[in-house]
């Protein structure tokens, strides 16, 4: 059901690359970063929600869905499920210094990521929604989509799990956005073009159908090289952090245990 | 000397959970030899009057910034306040606690400064010439990061509950001077600001319950839930199942828990007879709390919660639902 | 539930797989007790391959001890409860393809399963998203099934438990295994140490690791077996079943399509080989999912999609691919699985490299094995101690694994040779052997001359006829049986390089030999015995041929095939007193056989010794000189000609070669192959072969192997073998000659491979009394009798002279008689050719 009134919507969508490891994460043997070798990649758990989110808004709206990423070579195997779970561009931006060790920091990361799209924009016109997820997986930043929204002068809400577009009191198209907090949600109104920082649980993000993967591997990708700027957080090593060891705490066995268990509720404020 | 700008977290008025660790951590900062006083910033005048005794942790002043916009929050209006109360006074150091608005604010005000800013903090080690040596945690805190920040003013926030959130044992019986502002701000700051507010729908569904009532094979049939299904409408909870169950059609897909299933993150998640097999682990591995009911005490499940009770689901379920419900009538 | 962790077991199980499980149900079930099983994950998955397993069995296979044990595998899953019957269908969209499943129905029929082919209307009846218009049809089974592998471990852990014979620890890692003098001593585990006489290692992917603990090696790779689940599918949902269509195997694109509840499983065997090495498996800490569940490398995968989508787009176009993994799983060299005592630690047993289907089996194998000394099933193919040492290293097993893993569905030759490895073991002469255009087979490893293509002129003069059938002729030609003529008009020298020699000496030597072989080995000095030794059922553990050199020095010489596992059994029964000294000079002597109606006037030329019938008798030894060089000749014949085997110390083996060659050129030597010494001129003369005719699961009698008497002197099997001289044979080795070769499906004449079904004259299967079935043990050319010959054990009722039977073979039944009852040659009977 395409929404005519707003119709054609432009959205993109930011991505990181990201290992997805275990319950313990290895290191390197110089602690310099993640020992990957026998780690899959995937997209951040929240950039995940906002390529769904992506694809429904223009499914729903009309318009197109473009996925951009910042990444090392190997970040195209990322754009690519983008696209094949219906995401129609793909942006590369990229750089030799850039690998799967070792990623740039925030602050570079962001004049990159302003720069690519101002060119984009300057040629294309503008995004109506940029889409980033909260925080990386990997470095939990929680600042390169608010640095950003400030170079490209748009607003931002962060730890959005709802979206709405809509058409604002001056007749401007507008996204409502809620926000979780303590109480429930806080509901923010942006006028487009905007950008929001969005959270997992936003939606349920689909898979990839067969057709869809296979459509991907086909798809062109825009590859932008674009050089560093160092900003002024410089990642050292790394350390593992002290397991936590779950020592499992015996309430007791057989329907004689009830009242711990239910005691548990209580302490745990759920009765 | 210069100053550490402490952001002091509250919400109309009352005061973040872990509004005090900001001091704690601007403390932490003075020890490290960053700065030589600590400004207790607070936004918003709803604040005024419930904030009045950061002396005691620490403060020696606390700026309260005044506008119509910063009543309520508002994230770029927050993070221009700051931004322009760190080019005015050009501290040595901004700091908050890595929450949701914390986080946020120091992005925009570091963004607006076109300074560097390192979220999640959980150590601040020494100076080093002109940057400060830290650590911060990465993928929920398994992961350590060791870092250099450079800046000026450095901008980092504090991992929630690492630092101190209580007075200052060096600072007892000492007042904060109270220094108001009233800041002026940009046109845009107006364009991010909370319209509405909703509390949560009742609906409850398996994403987002507070309990789940999670059953497997050891359930035994689609009957079986019976029991499952009383204890979750008691605690207005979720029923889950395992892939078995959906395979054995005893539940719909809907209600699968897992790799191929729904991934949940509840206050409480009640296994009760699933060996815990790693796919189902990963749909569920961000509960807050497990509680594990099993015959077998070496299966899997058993191992990974924090809780275990050993025996027939289908008895002690009934009894759990029987306690509550007295323990209801009583009250 | 937390047991005291014990420092004692009479036997330490590892792994608690299926089959860790296996072993520890049915050890129990055998009478052990005070077993302790330990794994490092938890249970009742804890993280390897039986964790992410398809669990479906498709029982027919062709080879028949891995046919037992998978059907022996289902009825146990059905005896717990765990199987689920849903019939498979193996597709071809080739007609070799096709051809290949007619060769299934074969096997099927020899092992009792029931199977037909359909057509593509009938597949699509049966699965009706399927895409039949790209089959050329199928293979269907309805006994294929899925069974609940982690249930089956947890019931086979009760069934000891209930006998108080199990405890079980998980999350418990090995840390160490301890040997003293070649002897398993103890497991260190994080949690203690336990001392046992015995231990089993049933780790799949991570065993190589667990063995170099102990000093020795499982020759195995882990290596990645792709599977993506992709749903919901709505025509699956609606089943509202786990599976309520048979499964799909796509032979010629390697995959299989397995529906699981509402959504299907594509896993492939089509991609690169995979491998990693065992200490790189990521612990389950470091696993997103488990151990043996990697990240799915997806470009691997993205073929199979294009061909799955082709097979079943109906259902296969808008489903999600919800799970995708790289799946670990065991590889072994030759694809079979690894049981048995290994070589070099008694007492640690291997039970690994085995997948679901023949799990619970294999289980009950290892554990009649450690209980009797002999499991019921001839674990021949299986037995860990089949590999000579440098095929178990990780380069040789990778390189082996590599080639075979792409025809995990391949379609093999039962000749079918490996490329891959090859010219690691040749014969000092093998440039010799090269000039004339000889084709490698391997032997042992080695590389062995199956026929000479410069022999080719040979076939236009003895007018030897081709194989018109393409699968008939693979890994054969028809100068094999030119070379078998010519041999037998003139002379013909045989590189036997491959061959396995050992050396026995010390007071001790002929009382220990004495006690493993069938015959008296008390002959004269200068004489040999040709002997069957026995497993403790009276089954074929091997046969061969012995020369006594010295009162107690005995020269012992085996086939290439059975080296290893001939030097394990001598190993293992070395007296422990040392009074006998045992050594393995396989590398020091190189053989050469000389044979034919002119072997002796070349003879002659080669050496001043007397080389006549009355100075060199049949079957005895001497040493003598090819001018300087010394060789030891033994006046032998396996293929039913006067003539020696020549043996060279391997630095003189080259100048030995030319010298034949030159002497024989008079007579116009030719090259003979293995070809003939294997097959042709072995069939003619009824000769048993160790492992085709000869197994564990046959006696002596029933092969005509019997002596007249039985000497005095007790050895293993014995028991067994009187009591099978007592009793009327159940089936008795005979040949047999095919008389029509015609095809009536495209008159095209066919050529046994072997491995067929013999049937009656109605097309019925012979099963014996002991539920044996009567196969083609060997098949091949009778150039000199012009017939085709098969070898097969038939009823008593069925082995009589002239009787008109039937070969099913490629799914059609061709007319055959018997020739010969027993042990009596179809060529010279009377070996007048040889002993002359």
């Amino acid at each position: 059901m395409t929404d005519l009134a707003i119709a054609d919507l432009r959205v993109l969508v930011c991505v990181k690359r990201v290992p997805a490891p275990g319950a313990r994460i290895t290191l390197t043997a110089d602690h310099s970063a993640i020992d990957t070798k026998n780690l899959g990649f995937t997209t951040s758990p929240h950039e995940e929600c906002a390529v769904e989110e992506a694809i429904r808004l223009v499914e729903r709206h009309g318009g197109t869905a473009t996925v951009l990423t910042l990444g090392p070579g190997e970040a195209d195997e990322q754009l690519r499920y983008a696209v094949s779970v219906g995401i129609s561009k793909a942006v590369h931006v990229t750089h030799p210094s850039l690998s799967d060790e070792g990623d740039w920091d925030p602050q570079a990361t962001a004049r990159a990521l302003a720069e690519v799209i101002a060119e984009i924009e300057a040629v294309h016109g503008s995004f109506d929604l940029i889409l980033f997820g909260n925080e990386s997986a990997d470095s939990g930043g929680f600042q390169v989509g608010v640095r950003v929204a400030r170079t490209l002068d748009r607003p931002i809400v962060n730890g959005i799990k709802a979206i709405e577009i809509g058409e604002g009191p001056d007749g401007g198209r507008t996204v409502t956005a809620q926000r979780e907090s303590t109480s429930g949600f806080e509901v923010y109104s942006l006028g487009l073009p905007a950008i929001l920082g969005v959270k997992e649980g936003l939606n349920l993000p689909r898979y990839p159908t067969l057709p869809g993967r296979l459509k991907s591997k086909k798809a062109d990708v825009l590859v932008q090289i674009i050089d560093p700027v160092p900003g002024g957080l410089i990642t050292e090593h790394f350390d593992n952090a002290a397991e936590l060891v779950i020592e499992t705490t015996m309430l007791g066995s057989g329907p004689e245990s009830a009242p711990a268990i239910v005691d548990l509720i209580e302490r745990l404020g759920l009765l | 000397m210069s100053e550490i700008l402490a952001l002091f977290e509250h919400d109309r008025g009352e005061p973040a959970d872990t509004a005090y660790q900001t001091l704690g951590l601007a403390r932490a900062l003075l020890a490290a030899g960053v700065g030589s006083s600590i400004t207790a910033v607070v936004i918003g005048a709803d604040a005024d009057e419930s904030v009045a005794d950061l002396g005691a942790y620490g403060a020696s002043t606390v700026v309260h910034l005044h506008h119509p916009e910063l009543t309520d929050y508002a994230p770029e209006a927050w993070g221009e306040a700051v931004a322009g109360l760190m080019s005015a006074r050009g501290p040595g150091a901004v700091v908050a606690t890595g929450t949701d608005r914390g986080n946020e604010v120091l992005a925009y005000a570091s963004a607006i400064a076109d300074v560097a800013f390192a979220a999640n903090v959980c150590e601040v080690i020494e100076m080093a010439g002109t940057s400060l040596s830290l650590t911060r945690i990465r993928w929920g805190g398994s992961l350590l990061e060791q870092s250099m920040l450079t800046g000026s003013p450095l901008v980092l926030s504090g991992a929630a509950h690492v630092f101190d959130g209580d007075p200052s044992p060096d600072h007892v019986g000492l007042a904060a001077s109270k220094e108001v502002i009233d800041v002026s701000l940009s046109e845009r700051a107006a364009r991010t600001r909370i319209v509405d507010r909703v509390t949560l729908s009742s609906g409850i569904t398996l994403t987002t319950a507070a309990v789940v009532v999670s059953g497997g094979r050891g359930v035994g049939s689609a009957e079986g839930f019976a029991p499952l299904n009383e204890l979750a409408e008691l605690l207005g909870g979720a029923v889950g199942c395992s892939r078995v169950v959906t395979n054995n059609g005893w539940r719909p897909h809907s209600d699968q828990v897992g790799q191929t299933g729904k991934r949940i993150a509840p206050e409480l998640y009640i296994a009760c007879g699933i060996s815990g097999a790693i796919q189902h682990w990963v749909g569920m591995m961000a509960s807050k709390h497990v509680l594990a009911i099993n015959t077998d005490g070496e299966a899997n499940m058993v191992g990974k919660a924090e809780y275990a009770v050993i025996g027939d689901l289908h008895k002690i379920l009934p009894a759990v639902s029987e306690e509550i419900r007295r323990r209801r009538s009583m009250s | 539930m937390s047991n005291e962790f014990p420092t004692t077991a009479s036997v330490v199980v590892i792994g608690a797989g299926i089959v860790g499980n296996g072993v520890v149900g049915h050890l129990a079930e055998l009478g052990w007790r005070n077993i302790v099983q330990i794994d490092k994950g938890p249970l009742p998955n804890p993280g390897g391959s039986t964790g992410h397993a398809s669990n479906f069995i498709f029982p027919v296979d062709h080879n028949r001890e891995m046919a037992t044990l998978n059907l022996d595998s289902q009825r146990q899953y059905i005896d717990m409860g765990v199987n689920t019957e849903c019939g498979g269908i193996e597709i071809a969209r080739t007609p070799e393809r096709m051809e290949e499943l007619r060769r299934r129905m074969v096997s099927a029929k020899n092992w009792g399963i029931p199977a037909r082919l359909v057509t593509p209307a009938e597949i699509k009846e049966m699965v009706p998203f399927i895409n039949e218009e790209i089959l050329l049809g199928g293979f269907y089974s309805p006994t294929v099934s899925v069974v609940d592998s982690l249930r089956a471990g947890t019931i086979f852990r009760e069934r000891a438990q209930a006998l108080d014979a199990l405890q079980t620890f998980a999350n418990v890692e090995v840390m160490d295994i301890e040997v003293v003098d070649g002897r398993v001593k103890a497991v260190v585990t994080d949690r203690g140490r336990i001392e046992a006489d015995a231990v089993v290692i049933c780790v799949g992917v991570w065993a190589p690791k667990l063995a170099k603990m102990a000093g020795t090696q499982i020759p195995l790779t882990p290596a990645v077996h792709q599977m993506i689940d992709v749903g919901p599918i709505p025509v699956l949902e609606e089943t509202g079943k786990e599976l309520g269509f048979p499964i799909i195997r796509d032979m010629d694109t390697f995959c299989y399509e397995r529906q699981s509840a509402g959504s299907m499983e594509v896993g492939s065997y089509a991609h690169r080989p995979i491998f990693m090495a065992a200490e790189e498996i990521p612990s389950i800490k470091e696993s997103r999912l488990s151990p043996t569940e990697l990240p799915i490398t997806m470009e691997d995968f993205d073929p199979q999609l294009e061909q799955a989508l082709e097979l079943m787009p109906d259902i296969l176009g808008t489903a999600e691919i919800k799970y995708a993994i790289n799946g670990l799983l065991s590889l072994t060299p030759d694809g079979f699985p690894l049981i048995g005592e290994t070589p070099d630690v008694k007492g640690l047993w291997s039970a690994c490299a085995i997948w679901i289907k023949e799990g619970p089996g294999a289980a009950r194998m290892l554990a009649e094995w450690m209980t009797h000394g002999q499991p019921e099933v001839d674990p021949h193919h299986s037995d860990i101690a089949r590999f000579y040492k440098y095929a178990r290293n990780d380069s040789h097993v990778r390189a082996r694994c590599a080639e075979h893993f792409q025809k995990t569905y391949g379609i093999i030759h039962p000749r079918e040779q490996w490329a891959s490895e090859r010219g690691v073991r040749t014969a000092p002469y093998h440039d010799r052997t090269e000039a004339l255009g000889a084709v490698y087979f391997l032997a042992g490893g080695m590389e062995r001359p199956h026929w000479y293509e410069s022999n080719a002129e040979l076939v236009a003069k003895f007018g030897v006829e081709d194989r018109p059938a393409e699968w008939d002729r693979r890994w054969w030609s028809p100068i094999i049986n030119a070379e078998h003529l010519a041999m037998k008009e003139s002379v013909g020298m045989v590189d036997l390089a491959p061959f396995v020699v050992f050396e026995f000496t010390g007071p001790g030597t002929k009382d220990y030999l004495q006690g493993l072989t069938v015959n008296n080995v008390d002959v004269a000095i200068g004489k040999s015995i040709y002997t069957p030794l026995l497993d403790v059922n009276g089954g074929f553990r091997t046969d061969l041929t012995m020369l006594r050199l010295a009162e107690n020095t005995y020269r012992v010489m085996t086939g290439a095939f059975d080296g290893p596992r001939d030097s394990f059994w001598f190993d293992k029964h070395l007296p422990a007193d040392g009074s006998v000294h045992f050594q393995d000079l396989t590398s020091s002597y190189v053989t050469i056989g000389l044979w034919g109606p002119n072997a002796r006037k070349v003879m002659e030329k080669l050496t001043t010794s007397d080389v006549s019938n009355d100075g060199f008798p049949y079957g005895t030894t001497q040493e003598v000189l090819f001018d300087s060089i010394p060789v030891r000749l033994f006046r032998i014949s396996y293929v039913g000609e006067l003539g020696w085997e020549i043996y060279a110390q391997t630095e003189n083996a080259r100048a030995v070669w030319d010298k034949i060659a030159a002497a024989g050129s008079e007579y116009g030597i030719v090259p003979v192959g293995a070809g003939v010494y294997g097959t042709t001129g072995r069939l003619e003369k009824g000769y048993r072969l160790m492992g085709s005719e000869l197994d564990g699961e046959y006696t002596v009698v029933e092969a005509g192997l019997a002596r007249p008497k039985v000497k005095s002197a007790d050895f293993i099997g014995k028991e067994a073998y009187l009591r099978h001289r007592e009793e009327d044979p159940a089936a008795i080795l005979c040949t047999l000659t095919v008389e029509n070769h015609m095809s009536a499906r495209d008159g095209v004449n066919r050529y046994m491979v072997g491995g067929e079904t013999i049937t009656t004259a109605d097309g019925e299967r012979i099963v014996d009394r002991k539920g044996r079935v009567s196969t083609v043990t060997t098949a091949g050319s009778g150039p000199s009798v012009g017939k085709f010959l098969l070898l097969a054990y038939l009823t008593p009722e069925h082995a009589v002279a002239g009787n008109d039977l039937q070969v099913y073979y490629m799914d059609e039944y061709f007319p055959v008689k018997v020739a010969v009852v027993g042990s009596t040659p179809v060529f010279d009977p009377t070996d007048a050719r040889m002993k002359g």
